[in-house]
């Protein structure tokens, strides 16, 4: 299915809106969605289907600021993500996050939408069996780091010692795991 | 049976009429969104990460000992012809996306039925996809995670604790999971009820859209019906959720067939055989025209009033009716009107024959 709008991209965004108890579809691209998106969200007491990006954003920052304009930065936080280099402004305007490390570097603009999108923050559902025992260990490494700093300042060095053989272990682990 | 064959034949595994509740539900849907750690999401990927990620996920599928994964037939999307990508959209195995995108590193997992379908670099890296006919939403979530566990053992995916799996867009982040049923609803729609339905639904966190709906109605009253949410609910909530409703609906589109049965048996009657004798008889056929009096059709088959026809075969008319179908089925390129002609010449004989 085509763009009802350019005719030209996919229609990857649906919009069902009922007007007069009339119900109103419109198939778009994320580009001519995006430019919608600005002032469809205004008519009548539509219901917007689909929880498109562009609208989720449109909304999340009140109508007031138009997206092609992007967001105002209240919070300072990279201009680029150091993975993958996609600025937050770039998502604003296609609604896809660069790579996994995105979700971090600009976490605290994420977290805000994800509440509006899921009402939820946090995963409840499956952990994957391998990349899920991973990432509970590379926290526990940070973790640990973070305590090992603590104990060095405090100059507790007994326990920094014996934090450091921890964070070693852990990490020849990961490694064997890394390599299969 | 390969992808040639699932090319060539009618039916795949959704279309086959069988399952719980078949009369309204006419499939269910699951699809896990799952992505590679150290890799860019796939909007960002250019030819040489694009054939990493391609030649990562292939090797995984050649290493693994799971049997499930060895009846999978793996091609790129640049090895098959813009017909055949549009074959395999129309029969809802590929998205409009990736049937038309050029990127050599795009490609497909089928299974022998057609039941399962892997997108490779799509909006995310993996896209596993399982699609059953009738309401089967539990079997077709074990189906999704078994082949996700399998790849998962060789796979290194994105995955946060706090957020779960990583996709490119944020509304399918957590479980990356969505799941969905394509309901046929004429006597909701014919009782103006559609627009309440509607309404009520996306306040349990659920959505409907039509599924070839451009316009006003969803065409052929066909409606799919999905999660919202997949961030802080579980996958078994998520199905749960989703059947108990489809559950309701059934019943409510069932109580209502009833009473028109009893109130406007003649209009009802009337309305059926009428289109039943256009598709019979009609010499030019719009696939919007075609999919509403095939909606009529079926409605009428299974409240009795037309002599049964295989749900089998209803599902298979309403993919063999889209365009490149009937080109297909044709053997070349065709105008619209000689579009036309072709479609109602392959109702008329797939409804008479049977
Ligand atoms: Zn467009
Ligand atoms: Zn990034």
């Amino acid at each position: 299915m085509y763009c009802d709008n350019c005719k030209e991209r996919p229609a990857t965004v649906h919009i069902t809106q009922i007007h007069n108890d009339k119900k109103v579809e419109m198939h778009l691209c994320e580009a001519c969605a995006a430019k919608k998106g600005t002032y469809e969200m205004n008519w009548g007491q539509g219901l917007t289907e689909g929880f498109t990006l562009p609208n989720l954003l449109s909304g999340f920052f009140g109508g007031a600021m138009p997206l092609v304009n992007g967001p105002v930065d209240t919070q300072p936080s990279p201009t680029s993500c150091p993975d993958c280099g996609m600025s937050f402004h770039q998502f604003t305007q296609t609604g896809r996050l660069g790579c996994g490390q995105c979700y971090d570097s600009y976490a605290s603009q994420i977290e805000p939408i994800l509440r509006r999108i899921h009402g939820n923050t946090r995963h409840l559902g499956r952990v994957p069996a391998r990349s899920g025992e991973k990432v509970r260990l590379q926290k526990t490494i940070k973790d640990l780091k973070k305590e090992l700093q603590d104990a060095v300042s405090r100059e507790e060095y007994e326990q920094a010692a014996e934090l450091r053989d921890r964070i070693k272990a852990l990490e020849r682990k990961k490694e064997m795991e890394e390599r299969g | 049976m390969s992808i040639a064959d699932i090319l060539d034949r009618k039916d795949v595994s959704w279309m086959d009429g069988s399952g719980p509740d078949s009369d309204i539900v006419i499939s269910s849907r699951v699809r896990l969104a799952r992505n590679l750690y150290k890799f860019p999401f796939p909007h960002l990927l250019n030819d040489t990460t694009g054939a990493e990620v391609m030649q990562q996920i292939s090797q995984a599928v050649n290493r693994s000992k799971d049997k499930v994964i060895k009846g999978l037939e793996l091609v790129t999307l640049d090895t098959l012809s813009a017909l055949d990508r549009k074959i395999l959209m129309e029969k809802h195995l590929i998205s409009p996306e990736h049937a038309i995108a050029s990127e050599p590193y795009r490609g497909l997992m089928v299974d022998k039925k057609g039941s399962l379908a892997v997108m490779i670099n799509e909006e995310d890296h993996l896209r596993i996809q399982c699609l059953l006919s009738g309401l089967q939403l539990n079997q077709a979530y074990k189906y999704a995670q078994t082949v996700d566990d399998a790849l998962e053992k060789l796979l290194d995916y994105a995955f946060s604790e706090k957020m779960g799996y990583l996709t490119a867009c944020p509304t399918n982040v957590g479980t990356g999971m969505r799941a969905s049923v394509m309901l046929h609803l004429p006597a909701m729609a014919l009782a103006n009820q559609i627009s309440s339905v509607v309404q009520s639904i996306t306040q349990v966190g659920l959505t409907v859209r039509g599924m070839y709906g451009e316009g006003t109605e969803a065409e052929g009253n066909l409606y799919q019906l999905s999660n919202q949410v997949t961030l802080g609910q579980t996958e078994e909530d998520i199905i749960n959720n989703l059947w108990v409703i489809t559950v309701q609906l059934a019943t409510q589109e069932r109580n209502l067939r009833e009473r028109l049965q009893k109130e406007i048996k003649y209009q009802i009657e009337d309305k059926v055989m009428r289109s039943y004798g256009l598709l019979t008889n009609a010499r030019l056929l719009t696939s919007a025209e075609a999919l509403s009096l095939l909606s009529d059709v079926r409605m009428g088959i299974e409240m009795g009033i037309l002599s049964p026809v295989k749900r089998e075969v209803l599902n298979q008319l309403i993919v063999a009716i889209n365009p490149s179908h009937v080109q297909k089925a044709a053997g070349r390129e065709l105008e619209p009107r000689e579009r036309d002609i072709k479609r109602a010449e392959i109702i008329k004989e797939k409804l008479l024959a049977s």
